[in-house]
């Protein structure tokens, strides 16, 4: 779809100063139409999904504030921000896993409902393998879906493929080595065909080479047409990953755009001393 | 008394010659272990599961209460087992007291807390590891059930095992409603009681070692399986 | 097995492959067999009464000798429940009970005139004896005065293990404590020892703890945990040993099979039965005397 200049977020996207920087500090997204470079008006794609105002407080504190964010579809985006910032809180309300305090969650301009989630997949940081042969995680993924027969026969094969796992089908999925498990996590979230796909660090704990594996497969399933979301704190993944970027503090969205521009240049106080590695103290 | 290595050869005198009443009584003690085992299972597993895996309003109040109910001494299931099934009791028409059903019905009380209490510790272990991933794929309440169970197998497999364990080696409550009766009613334990009150003690013994070896064998049995499935990565 | 299929794990191991629905087709097996366990209960469709019993009859192996020997005669089949006197008789009030065979005369006939019994006869006797150890602390041995035998037991504050059941050897026992003039109540918990229990059990608590006890005849001549125990005081006339047989009463409680429980009760004091409970012997010693007077 779009190009590169035309982004999530109109703000960051036309890269107009002072004002906009301030909206996103705050985390609140303009809504003026976006314009390309050459300032001609483009009709906004509608968005794949949005928030509106998505806040989340859990024992008298506030999680996450005022979310408001856009994801077309096809895209890559990628979460980022510090330890405790609300990343995989914020995957979760975007997947439906947690219901929001205030604010709402939109698919395709309606309120995020079952249907809509069945469009969705996730994977966790931690591979969470049934206690069951590889086929056999495939399967009850397919089954919960309704899917059965020749057809489930045919995606079983496909996942195993894509896995790189069809001499491992009949092992039990937890004697898998942590790469292993990670990839078949994958191609058991991408056999129900999900128009999105949600990813919370999943190569937080993996070895290079798996990682890599890892990555070509989400690599695949962009090129595949599905919508990507992934939470990571490896900039260079991000790069190579991402097209934009949501960048999270203290529970609201600091920055957005384009993945290497907001790399590059970061503009909040708060990103920029992640950026640097350092511990970002309110009041500095 | 005798010494004990003469207590172990009578129990194995006992064994080996296959006394058709010891055969009798060991085959009772199972069946009646078995079927209430069953019984037990069928309510408890689903219970404790449900317990284990969902919230409803009431949940807490049926945790406590199983994990009381639990520990609830035979004796007093007897009793209870003894007021309804008596003549005189709500059940009494049906004129099952004293027989191998109000043993089973006894046993079945006493042993369905235990499998639905260690059920839901087991499920709902488990299903602390696997909500966000059912959530995420929309498994329906059922199927998350019966795969939690299924996933669960192996570990509940030391729940069924606690109440098989209590069941065989209980005798409160049936000698209450199953009253002893020779050929009728009599079991492992009975027979141990009654052996032990008419100061054969080494008979006594004898049988409760053969009461051991038959637990034994069922728990070496089960722990096996459950090991295999554990280095199989499948518990 | 085990071993191998570890050896071996990208082979579909015998286990793990258990689905649900081989699961499922276990438990259907269960239940059939759970079923045909139950049909077992009822399949045993040949008449039987149940006879509320003590447990010295048991205990003495008089039932086994007895039983097959009626059940030849008329085909019924009995069966006991062996439990002290007083829990027989209230098992009878709820009904549970065919027959009852117990030794506490006043409390048998208590339970014909409350209307649960149709009539009261007299069975057989024997006697209790009071046990104690071989070195006899309160030397009462070869006293022939039960109640005082039982004094110099409690001047000497030496222990004695009571039934403490409400049985019928029980009630027997606190009426020579009370013509001994002795309060055990007040004595109960220091050398005054209450079971709560059996015959046998009072019997291997009386052994285990060197205590004194009073006991039938019949169940002490069978039983094989005697120790150094042995009998120290009988033959008083006081320590005489009714058994009574009732018939519950079928119009109090619909439930009680009469015909069958009176051919039982009818058998007993015939001269059959009277004759198979005199040639009842231990080591040649007779355990009981019939004395039905009919």
């Amino acid at each position: 779809m779009s190009e590169s200049a035309i982004d999530l977020f109109a703000p960051a996207a036309h890269d107009s100063p002072s004002k906009n920087a301030a909206t996103t500090t705050d985390g609140r997204r303009v809504s003026e139409p976006s314009k390309s470079k050459d300032g001609i008006a483009l009709e906004p794609q509608s968005p794949l999904m949005e928030t509106r105002g998505l806040c989340f407080e859990a024992g008298g504190k506030w999680l996450l504030r005022d979310i408001d964010i856009d994801i077309r579809s096809g895209r890559r985006t990628v979460i980022m921000g510090a330890n405790g910032a609300g990343k995989s809180l914020l995957l979760r309300l975007l997947h439906g896993l947690v219901r929001p305090t205030a604010g709402e969650v939109r698919w395709q301009g309606r309120r995020l409902d079952r249907a809509a989630r069945r469009l969705q997949a996730m994977v966790f940081q931690r591979p969470v393998m049934l206690r069951r042969s590889v086929r056999g995680n495939l399967r009850f993924a397919l089954a919960v879906r309704g899917i059965g027969g020749s057809e489930r026969a045919e995606r079983e094969t496909k996942a195993l493929a894509r896995a790189r796992l069809a001499d491992q089908a009949d092992r039990p999925a937890r004697l898998l080595s942590g790469g292993e498990q990670q990839r078949l996590s994958l191609a058991r979230a991408l056999s129900t065909s999900p128009r999105m796909l949600f990813l919370d660090e999943p190569m937080a704990s993996l070895d290079p080479a798996s990682t890599h594996a890892v990555e070509s497969l989400i690599e695949q399933a962009h090129a595949e047409g599905v919508a990507i979301v992934l939470v990571t704190h490896d900039k260079g993944q991000a790069r190579r990953l991402g097209d934009d970027l949501i960048f999270l503090h203290a529970g609201r969205v600091v920055e957005a755009g384009p993945v290497s521009q907001r790399l590059d240049d970061p503009r909040s106080p708060a990103m920029r001393a992640w950026s640097e590695g350092r511990l970002y103290l309110e009041g500095e | 008394m005798s010494d004990f290595g003469g207590i172990l050869g009578e129990a194995a005198g006992l064994l080996v010659a296959l006394d058709p009443d010891l055969m009798e009584i060991i085959g009772l003690s199972l069946r009646i272990t078995l079927v209430s085992l069953v019984i037990a299972c069928f309510i408890g597993l689903p219970v404790g599961a449900l317990a284990g895996a969902f919230a409803f309003p009431g949940r807490s109040a049926l945790i406590v209460l199983l994990n009381t109910l639990m520990g609830l001494p035979p004796v007093v299931v007897g009793l209870i087992a003894y007021l309804i099934l008596s003549a005189s009791g709500p059940l009494g028409p049906l004129g099952l007291l004293y027989t191998p059903v109000a043993m089973i019905i006894a046993q079945t009380i006493l042993i369905t807390p235990i499998v639905a209490a260690l059920t839901r510790q087991v499920v709902e272990d488990l299903h602390l590891e696997y909500a966000e991933q059912f959530a995420s794929m929309q498994a329906g309440k059922i199927r998350r059930i019966l795969e939690l169970m299924k996933d669960a197998r192996y570990s509940l497999l030391t729940a069924v095992l606690a109440g098989f364990g209590r069941a065989i080696s209980e005798v409160g409550a049936v000698i209450i409603v199953g009253g002893n009766i020779n050929h009728v009613t009599r079991v492992m334990t009975t027979a141990i009681a009654l052996e032990t009150s008419k100061g054969n003690l080494q008979l006594a013994l004898a049988l409760g070692i053969v009461l051991l070896l038959l637990a034994v064998m069922i728990n070496a049995g089960v722990m096996a399986l459950r090991a295999f499935a554990e280095r199989s990565a499948l518990a | 097995m085990f071993g191998s299929s570890t050896a071996l794990p990208s082979r579909r191991g015998f286990f793990p492959s258990i689905g649900l629905y081989p699961l499922l087709a276990a438990l259907a097996l269960s239940i059939l067999m759970g079923l045909s366990s139950l049909a077992f209960a009822q399949e045993n469709d040949s008449p039987f009464i149940i006879v509320q019993s003590t447990t010295s009859t048991r205990n003495s192996g008089l039932f086994e000798h007895l039983l097959p020997l009626f059940q030849a005669d008329t085909g019924i089949e009995v069966r006991v429940v062996a439990v002290g006197t007083g829990q027989a008789l209230r098992n009878a009030k709820n009904g549970d009970g065919d027959v009852l065979l117990t030794h506490s005369r006043i409390d048998e006939e208590r339970f014909v005139a409350e209307g649960h019994g149709v009539e009261r006869f007299d069975v057989m006797y024997n006697d209790f004896i009071i046990v104690g150890p071989a070195r006899d602390p309160a030397g009462i041995e070869g006293q022939d005065d039960a109640p005082s035998a039982l004094s110099m037991i409690a001047d000497t504050k030496r222990p004695f293990a009571s039934r403490g059941d409400d049985s019928g050897t029980h009630k027997a026992e606190l009426r020579l404590w009370r013509m001994a003039g002795v309060d055990v109540q007040a004595a109960s918990g220091r050398w005054y020892r209450e079971t709560g229990s059996g015959m046998g059990t009072t019997l291997n608590i009386a052994v285990g703890m060197d205590a004194y006890a009073l006991t039938d005849r019949a169940t002490w001549i069978a039983f094989g945990n005697k120790g150094n125990h042995r009998i120290l005081v009988q033959g008083d006339p006081r320590l005489f040993n009714q058994y009574g047989i009732i018939l519950v009463n079928p119009d109090r409680h619909p439930g009680v099979k009469a015909k069958q429980g009176r051919r039982f009760v009818d058998w007993i004091l015939s001269s059959t039965g009277q004759e198979a409970i005199a040639s009842y012997r231990i080591d040649g010693q007779p355990l009981f005397f019939p004395n039905a007077k009919r």
